[in-house]
């Protein structure tokens, strides 16, 4: 698979069918990595919704429904960072530019258009690209707060 | 035999109210099973219409998007949506989309019911 280049090696890598039956296990993956990776309940349950809305826009968006494609999610500990998270989310469905990626405003009460804005206020850093040879990438990533960071790093010495 | 992505959804009529009770994740998987039990619930036209999500640990954006055009449907025949019963990982959803304000959100059945 050719993608953007990602800093560092992933540590977990997953090759998923673009079905919406597969989201549950996605979260629940998510979740799983950020707690081990020192996160709390709270940020887990962002980082899962987050990817979650992700994984939604590719496959209403990107790939228009077609449940046979595939959607590629490499998750790796922040490099630097005591308790991070970096999430890129590839598939090779349409591509847009990544200036036109944004919610709709959120007084303009309607169904749909939110993903976008839920994935900005999970994640500490948001950025889509287009991938080379087709479709699009999406890198999250989130930092733990500095005093949980600490006493996670506290923990995990003890 | 079930899908795994159906949706268990319990209906209860309560006085003027229709209640229902949706169980479990509602997710892009679940979301279309809630707004065909919604269409059908509002094809009654019900002057309300409670949804308890107690039994709902979690929602994303096509359950919120479900619930919004079940509002509008309501409002364009004159009924009411309420929504109760939110667990917090739910309710901080509606929040992050600021409908926590548009809905009517109570916490109990027997508020809802009363509202």
């Amino acid at each position: 698979m050719k993608g953007r280049p990602v800093a560092g090696d992933p540590h977990v890598k997953i090759d998923m069918l673009s079905q919406p039956r597969y989201l549950a296990g996605a979260r629940a993956m998510i979740a799983s990595l950020a707690r081990r990776l020192g996160f709390g309940e709270s940020d887990c349950a962002h980082v899962a919704l987050a990817l979650d809305e992700a994984l939604c826009n590719v496959i209403k968006h990107g790939y228009e429904k077609r449940d046979d494609q595939h959607i590629w999610i490499s998750v790796g500990p922040l490099e630097g960072q005591c308790c991070g998270i970096r999430i890129l989310v590839e598939d090779r469905g349409r591509q847009v530019e990544p200036a036109d990626i944004r919610s709709r405003q959120l007084d303009d009460i309607r169904p749909g258009g939110l993903g976008v804005h839920i994935i900005h206020q999970g994640m500490d850093h948001v950025e889509y690209a287009k991938r080379d040879g087709g479709g699009m990438s999406l890198l999250m990533e989130k930092r733990q707060s500095a005093a949980v960071a600490s006493a996670a790093a506290r923990k995990e010495t003890a | 035999m079930a899908s795994p992505d159906d949706l268990q959804v319990e209906t209860e009529q309560r006085g003027e109210s229709v209640v229902l009770r949706p169980a479990g994740e509602i997710d892009l998987a679940r979301s279309p099973a809630l707004r065909s039990v919604l269409s059908r619930a509002q094809d009654a036209r019900p002057a309300r219409l409670v949804v308890d999500l107690q039994q709902v640990p979690y929602m994303d954006s096509s359950g919120v998007a479900t619930l919004v055009e079940a509002m509008q449907v309501a409002r364009r025949y004159r009924g009411s949506l309420v929504l109760c019963g939110m667990q917090e990982r739910v309710r901080s959803i509606f929040e992050i989309a600021r409908l926590d304000t548009v809905f009517r959100i109570v916490d109990s059945l027997e508020e809802a019911v009363g509202a």
